[in-house]
């Protein structure tokens, strides 16, 4: 307490120096005159009283500096005067004082605004309660590690488990809204009544679903989201208690979700609507063996770890396996950490590109590092008088250290404008590819991070320099007379050239196999032809919910009749099951001629199911490579055929034509014959079809769907697909009054071109493509300035020499040649180094599969990247060397 | 012990305490000589360093100062304990004369032995 009052009085005493100065001043005076005043009485003459007087007080002028420093802080006071000693010189600097700013303010915001990126999306993911205990369940079967999960399967999981907190599933879904003006088609989800509560999520309004709400045959609740909310109720609170319909289905309104709820994991996106999942008018929902796209997440109790609760529902899923082996032989519940789910494959692209920007903030520095140390060298001479006057060896290096980290702050603060901006920038190229976008913004950490880094950043590169000068000797330096020292000083500059240029060159490899892969990519045949193709969702009238078979067939007909109106239409094929590139797929099962039907189902073989109308491959343009395609006559009341794709033939019928095989499909009461094969057609996406492990492919007549599938009982959706002449954007508007025509409650949604979709699915690599292309660019430039200063520093210290050597008869080539090799040969030792580095670095993107049919230590590459590092460096010193060419030998003399 | 000596700070402020207390307010040249006198001249002040001790004292809050007229008119500067000084002359005192007790047993040959 009595130290801090202490403090705090001469921390007051900085500001008033004078007053206090003056007061002791005058304190003094007294003691003089009292002591003079004994003197005199003791005998002695006034003058020689107060000479004795003054000799027993000791130095005055040191009395007054301990005062001085006993009254005030002396280290606050130096910093002022180094503070503003500094802004003195910057000004007269400023092409440096320019430079460097810029610099740092380039390596510290591109740092901040990744780093933003990086806090929110993967230190962050999950604005829950205790989040660690978050955890996505799936179904593990066949072909299916993360599958989805049966209804019974979830209600015995959720009743035998004895690790799990609370267990809930969801299942993604939109609706059709009616009722509140024009019929729209609004997302949402079934979720089962834990959902919300395993998340901690409270309703703003109302209440959450209650336990047992969400089984089957409950009464039909709906809570809404606080966007829809204000949307459609303008946020009134009596919203509780109204009805929404939807797919022609009353919904009683118990609640609204907070505004920030935007959790996107897996099948589960946030949407307008969520519905109790018993109220999900599915046939085969209570089907243990029915994969119909729930996916699960869970609560851990306390305590208790992933693997633990994995061996918990292993144990539970055995159980069952015995109890059902028909539906559940061979499956398992499986656990994945949320925070995995959530972040997943975007961890090692931002791990990636967060190295990346550490190398071009890392360059930023070196930089710094150096025109500081250029200018010192300039500036030995004043720092050698300044010395010779009484500054310590301390003082000078503080000097430094304060000019270093005032750059470093304003560089900072710069910097920081520049992120938050960047940021928003960065997140405008790819809002799809990060989990959480909507919540990544310059936080508070973040501004610490910035602060941190640029402090940091100051205390490195002023050191150095700050060292140098305090080690140097001072009167060699004196005698130089402004020259400065030679020697150590150019290695170190050498040394953090070649550094610059290492690095450089790391991430220019980087990025050039980042657009290698983008070339491959771009180069891969998708097995169709994506131009043209549009694809969209159409909801039936929810009056068709109820219709008959036929009455759908009827409706389907229409349907395609209408399309074909359109103008600009070339072709349309309704589709159920998988449909390319968009990430929805589904799989029929099936057994060969000559094999018995397998007493389980997943010991059937698997497929990818895509049922079309008889246009589908001509207006994909997929190769049919023998056969023939489906007709219309390929009816319900004709004999049920089926075409395969080659992988499928290859699978099943390797040496045999497989056209006239028949084939048992799984929820068909007849032998299906096979008519044809077609090309295969990557399904998963363009990048990644590998890394799935289903590929063979099998296409059924859509008019020969069973008549459990064709009903609109689950659902009013159903995809189209059109191939069209003019521009999507007329032509879905057509689109649109077309089908509305029709019938006023049927709504076209989620329209997207094919081209745009395979846009998308590259959507993560090339933000990080251009990303990592920028931060290359970034560390290009940098490492150009930087050999570039020291070149042009090298050529005005040699000024003599090179005037000599000319006056003794060396040519102009000569000189620049000189010059160039000495560049040259930094800029070749840099590559060398970054080569070596690269090879290794390249590694971690290959591991992390952000290259695709490219090798990391690909030849053409690392050719094509050191060649422009050399160029641009032999360019950037270039310029000095010229300038050494044109040295006049008198002029260089005159100067000393 | 050589019969004049510097002081050093802790002490100081302890001696700077103790007179103030028996003799009141005080200005900083009376207090020299004072303190001085007290220690038999074996103590020789460099009247400087009073002043940086004083302002210490007074940052602490145990002595406080104001301007007034000495007894031959002259303005001084003059020095007074406050509460929280009367306390902590209290407190210092002790634990020096508990320093000094404790070195005495160490210096004074032992009897029992």
């Amino acid at each position: 307490m009595r130290n801090l009052r202490a403090l705090a009085l001469r921390l007051s005493g900085l500001f008033r120096p004078r007053r206090a100065d003056a007061d002791f001043a005058a304190e003094l005076e007294s003691h003089v005159a009292l002591h003079t005043d004994d003197g005199i009485r003791a005998g002695l003459t006034p003058q020689e009283a107060r000479r004795q007087a003054l000799i027993r007080l000791g130095g005055a002028e040191q009395t007054r500096q301990a005062y001085r420093e006993r009254s005030r802080l002396p280290f606050l006071e130096t910093l002022g005067q180094d503070v503003a000693y500094c802004f003195r010189v910057l000004r007269k600097n400023p092409s440096f004082a320019l430079i460097t700013l810029t610099t740092l303010a380039l390596g510290i915001g591109a740092n901040t605004a990744l780093f933003s990126i990086v806090n929110s999306v993967l230190l962050n993911p999950l604005p829950y309660p205790r989040p660690a205990e978050l955890v996505a369940v799936h179904e593990s079967k066949a072909n299916f590690e993360q599958g989805s999960i049966s209804y019974p399967n979830f209600r015995d999981w959720q009743r035998d488990n004895n690790t799990l907190a609370a267990l809930a599933i969801s299942h993604q879904r939109r609706f059709t809204l009616t009722g509140t003006g024009a019929a729209e088609r609004v997302p949402g989800d079934y979720v089962s009544s834990d959902f919300f509560p395993i998340l901690g999520i409270k309703p703003v309004l109302g209440r959450l679903f209650a336990p047992g709400e969400d089984e089957i045959g409950r009464s039909p609740l709906v809570l809404i989201s606080a966007g829809f909310w204000a949307r459609k109720f303008a946020s009134k609170p009596d919203v509780v208690g109204k009805t929404l319909t939807l797919d022609g289905r009353d919904f009683t309104i118990v609640g609204v979700l907070p505004g920030d709820f935007d959790l996107s994991v897996g099948n589960f996106i946030h949407g307008d609507i969520y519905v109790p999942i018993g109220q999900w008018q599915q046939p085969a929902l209570n089907n243990r063996f029915a994969g119909l796209g729930l996916h699960g997440i869970a609560r851990l109790k306390p305590g208790v770890t992933i693997a633990q609760a994995q061996a918990d529902m292993n144990g539970v899923s055995d159980r069952l396996a015995v109890a059902f082996p028909q539906a559940d032989h061979g499956i398992r519940a499986k656990l994945v950490s949320l925070r995995q789910s959530v972040v997943g494959d975007v961890q090692p692209l931002l791990l990636v590109l967060l190295g990346a920007v550490g190398f071009v903030l890392l360059i930023a520095c070196v930089n710094v590092a150096n025109l500081q140390l250029v200018r010192s060298s300039e500036r030995a001479q004043e720092f050698a008088v300044r010395s010779a006057l009484g500054a310590g060896r301390m003082r000078i290096v503080r000097q430094m250290l304060t000019e270093s980290t005032m750059l470093a702050l304003a560089g900072g603060a710069l910097g920081l404008m520049l992120a938050s901006w960047g940021t928003r920038a960065v997140l405008k190229l790819v809002p799809v590819a990060l989990p959480r976008a909507s919540h990544i913004h310059l936080s508070v950490p973040v501004l610490c991070f910035t602060f941190v880094v640029s402090l940091a950043v100051g205390i490195l590169f002023g050191l150095l320099p700050a060292w140098k000068v305090s080690r140097q000797n001072l009167q060699n330096t004196l005698k130089e007379a402004g020259r400065g020292v030679r020697g150590t000083r150019h290695r170190t500059q050498d040394l953090l050239v070649v550094f610059e240029m290492a690095m450089a060159l790391v991430l220019l490899a980087g990025a050039g196999l980042m657009i290698r892969s983008m070339i491959a990519l771009s180069n891969v045949d998708p097995g169709f032809d994506p131009h043209g193709i549009t694809t969209f969702s159409l909801a039936a009238p929810p009056s068709m919910t109820t219709a008959s078979p036929d009455a759908v067939r009827a409706y389907y007909r229409e349907v395609d009749r209408r399309i074909m109106q359109v103008p600009g239409v070339e072709g349309i094929s309704l589709m159920n099951g998988s449909l390319p590139m968009t990430g929805s797929d589904d799989e029929r099962l099936f057994w060969l001629e000559n094999e018995a039907r397998p007493t389980n189902k997943n010991d059937m073989h698997w497929a990818l199911d895509y049922t079309v109308e008889p246009d589908y491959l001509r207006m994909m343009r997929i190769p049919l490579q023998r056969g023939r395609f489906f007709t219309e006559a390929d009816n319900q009341h004709a004999p049920t055929v089926v075409l395969i794709d080659e992988v499928f033939a290859q699978k099943y019928f390797s040496n045999q034509d497989p056209i006239g095989k028949h084939i048992n499909l799984d929820g068909y009461n007849q032998q299906a014959t096979v008519i044809g094969v077609a090309g295969h057609v990557i399904q998963w996406g363009l990048d990644n079809d590998a890394s799935f492990p289903l590929h063979a492919q099998i296409y059924l007549p859509f008019l020969q769907m069973s008549d459990g599938d064709m009903s609109f009982q689950d659902g009013l959706g159903t995809d189209v697909v059109i191939r069209s002449r003019s521009d999507s954007v007329s032509t879905m508007s057509d689109m649109q009054r077309v089908l509305r025509q029709m019938n006023q409650e049927q709504v076209v949604y989620s329209a997207e071109t094919m081209n745009q979709l395979i846009a998308d699915s590259l959507a993560a690599r090339r933000f990080s493509l251009i990303l990592l292309g920028l931060f290359a660019g970034l560390a290009l430039l940098l490492a150009t300035v930087g050999i570039y200063g020291v070149i042009s520093y090298l050529v005005s210290q040699r000024t003599q020499e090179i005037g000599i050597r000319m006056a003794l008869g060396a040519d102009r080539v000569h000189v620049l040649r000189w010059v160039l090799k000495a560049g040259g040969r930094l800029a070749l030792i840099g590559v060398g180094a970054g080569l070596a580095a690269a090879l290794a670095l390249t590694q971690v993107m290959a591991s992390s599969s952000m290259l695709y049919g490219v090798r990391a230590y690909d030849p053409w590459t690392l050719i094509a990247v050191t060649t422009l590092l050399v160029t641009v460096a032999l360019a950037a010193c270039y310029i000095p060397a010229r300038r050494a060419m044109h040295i006049d030998p008198i002029q260089a003399f005159r100067t000393e | 012990m050589g019969d004049k000596t510097d002081v050093w700070q802790g002490t100081l402020a302890l001696m700077v305490l103790r007179t103030l207390e028996t003799l009141g307010p005080l200005h900083g040249y009376g207090l020299a000589r004072r303190i001085e006198q007290t220690s038999g001249d074996l103590l020789q002040l460099n009247y400087g360093t009073l002043y940086p001790a004083l302002l210490k004292l007074e940052q602490e809050g145990f002595i406080h100062s104001r301007w007034g007229t000495s007894e031959n008119n002259r303005r001084a500067k003059f020095y007074e304990l406050t509460k929280a000084g009367h306390r902590q002359l209290k407190k210092a005192a002790a634990e020096w004369e508990q320093a000094t007790a404790i070195l005495s047993r160490f210096l004074t040959p032992a009897e029992e032995a």
